[in-house]
């Protein structure tokens, strides 16, 4: 195709097909994301079971939604959405206001600086199992795990914390390991704060906490949103760390979409339910993006009056 | 010593003490690894221990810790490259030859990134199964290299309109053919957006495990999956050859990671700050 373009007398319309080299990456895409999404839509309306054969009809026009309608008649569907929308929020608002911290103690010149950003980023940089091990066999665990004797040592009542508050301890071990991601976007936000501008704040009175609200602030604004949106899009997908620590137990109570579709899809082997939760989970995933930008356009709109 | 200075030696002094306190747990594990079974579950926990290197010998050089490592250098290596190979074209596509479409497609592509893993899980282990591409090499590195390539795109495109299209157009009436411009005018030029490219998708993908333990079983399993699994395949005494089997696991990409500090803060802020 290209070889044409650069014929002799076809040289003035150098470029004009170079604009389809995109075209692989977006069939590529196209192969990759619709094709599987298109198919989980199809499924959703089929009463396909792997363990059993020969399973794999069409659920026929007056029961199509009927694995739509079971999902929303059963009681555990609504926990593991709670569960799934208060382990997003809850991370997303501990590494914001952690993260925001870690940033403005980096922005700042003092010796050990280097050292300070590059354990501070460490936890990011970990596999999410490996950290899921390390938190419940080392860590948490009640008898041996270094839990267990900061308690004792404070004469405190040893528990064993991913029993006593499941999801708050995979919230608590999910924003360990996503507030390096916040911070380095945070500190870049602060990096490119121009001096001049506080310099000039300064000149007109404003203390630290006039200058956070009023000129940082507002600067970071666009890397605030960048942040959390990314976060939002991968805390949603939280897998691993509820596989290895507790296995979306005890009972349910730590279970989110993504693993009570793992459930669905490989332990009952149920393709027609595990695809219509996975129709929920990408209006959910979407719903979020929406109601995010909209909270964003809002706070814009109130800034501009 | 002046206020100032004080103030600074304080400030450093809490700073160090936060950043420690977040990193005490990679550390515990590193630790851990270098401590026999029974130190390792000594209760309360051993400081100061003699180490020993047994952990290491057993689960990562003599056990199938190696095997695993090849899965994942292997198909990490490869999806990168091969989403770079797809994203590169694009990102000159998008980033010379804008059309009224441009911007459209490039929000396109970056929506599939945020389509949830779990939302289209089903139908992949399903083609998977029928193409014969469960628990093979090639199945999860077609897959990552579309899981990174919107990234690619997006970030390359980014690094290139950085580059003036008279540098390119020079090459031109020296006839340099698009190969040309892409090996001798272009890459050269993007060495170091191509490395925080590179390097935020090797991330991705070697910690990736959502479909890594959904559509492999054991022959094309990456680390994530073995140590998913490894406290199963013990017997009563794991944690220290756990750990081992774990810092194994992370110590590359945390070395790469802290080399490459820069690229990554790069990588991350190309949304924020275009």
């Amino acid at each position: 195709m290209t070889t044409s373009m650069i014929q002799p007398k076809r040289r003035r319309r150098i470029g004009e097909g170079r604009r389809f080299l995109s075209a692989p990456a977006i069939v590529y895409l196209i192969l990759l994301t619709q094709i599987p999404f298109a198919l989980t839509i199809y499924y959703s309306f089929t009463n396909w079971n792997l363990l059993r054969p020969g399973s794999a009809g069409f659920l026929g026009i007056g029961s199509m939604f009927r694995n739509y309608q079971r999902i929303l008649q059963n009681p555990d569907f609504w926990q593991v959405l709670t569960n799934t929308v208060v382990l997003t929020l809850s991370v997303v608002l501990v590494t914001f206001v952690l993260g925001m911290a870690f940033a403005l103690l980096l922005n700042r010149p003092f010796p050990g600086r280097t050292l300070a950003r590059t354990l501070l980023i460490s936890p990011f940089l970990m596999m999410p199992v490996a950290s899921a091990v390390v938190w419940k066999y080392l860590l948490l665990d009640p008898a041996f795990g270094l839990s267990a004797w900061v308690s004792r040592t404070l004469g405190l009542p040893a528990v064993y914390l991913v029993e006593r508050a499941p999801l708050a301890s995979i919230i608590g071990i999910v924003s360990w390991q996503w507030t390096p991601f916040v911070m380095l976007i945070l500190l870049a936000g602060l990096q490119s704060l121009p001096e001049d501008v506080v310099e000039a704040a300064r000149l007109d009175g404003a203390g630290p906490l006039g200058l956070f609200r009023f000129v940082t602030l507002p600067h970071l604004r666009r890397f605030i949103e960048i942040a959390l949106l990314l976060e939002i899009i991968f805390v949603l997908n939280v897998f691993g760390e509820i596989f290895v620590i507790t296995s979306g137990g005890p009972g349910i109570q730590t279970t989110n979409l993504p693993y009570q579709i793992f459930l669905e899809a490989f332990s009952r082997w149920n393709i027609g339910r595990a695809s219509a939760y996975g129709i929920f989970a990408i209006v959910l995933a979407n719903l979020a993006v929406i109601l995010f930008l909209q909270v964003v356009r809002r706070a814009r709109q109130e800034e501009g009056r | 010593m002046s206020r100032k200075r004080l103030g600074t030696l304080a400030w450093a002094a809490g700073t160090l003490l936060v950043a420690f306190t977040m990193f005490f747990p990679i550390l515990w594990m590193v630790l851990t690894s270098f401590k026999t079974e029974n130190d390792a579950i000594a209760f309360p926990p051993k400081w100061f221990f003699t180490p020993t290197f047994e952990n290491w010998r057993v689960a990562v050089f003599g056990g199938p810790v190696l095997e695993f490592m090849g899965n994942t250098v292997w198909i990490t290596v490869a999806s990168t490259l091969l989403a770079l190979a797809l994203g590169f074209p694009a990102a000159y596509a998008m980033a010379y030859y804008r059309t009224k479409r441009t911007d459209g497609s490039m929000l396109w592509m970056m929506s599939t990134r945020m389509l949830p893993p779990a939302g289209v899980i089903v139908p992949l282990f399903v083609i998977f199964r029928d193409l014969s591409l469960l628990d093979t090499h090639l199945g999860l590195i077609l897959l990552f290299a579309g899981m990174n390539l919107p990234l690619v795109v997006w970030m390359v495109t980014g690094f290139m309109e950085d580059v003036p299209f008279a540098l390119i157009e020079a090459a031109r009436l020296d006839g340099a053919t698009l190969w040309q411009e892409f090996t001798r005018v272009l890459l050269p030029l993007l060495v170091p957006g191509l490395a925080a490219t590179a390097l935020l998708a090797l991330i991705f993908t070697w910690n990736e495990f959502f479909f890594a333990v959904n559509l492999t079983t054991r022959a094309a399993s990456p680390l994530s999956v073995y140590v998913s699994t490894f406290k199963a395949a013990q017997g009563d005494l794991f944690v220290a050859k756990m750990s081992a089997a774990a810092t194994a696991s992370v110590i590359p990409v945390l070395i790469a990671g802290w080399i490459a500090q820069r690229q990554l803060v790069t990588g991350l802020t190309m949304g924020a700050v275009k």
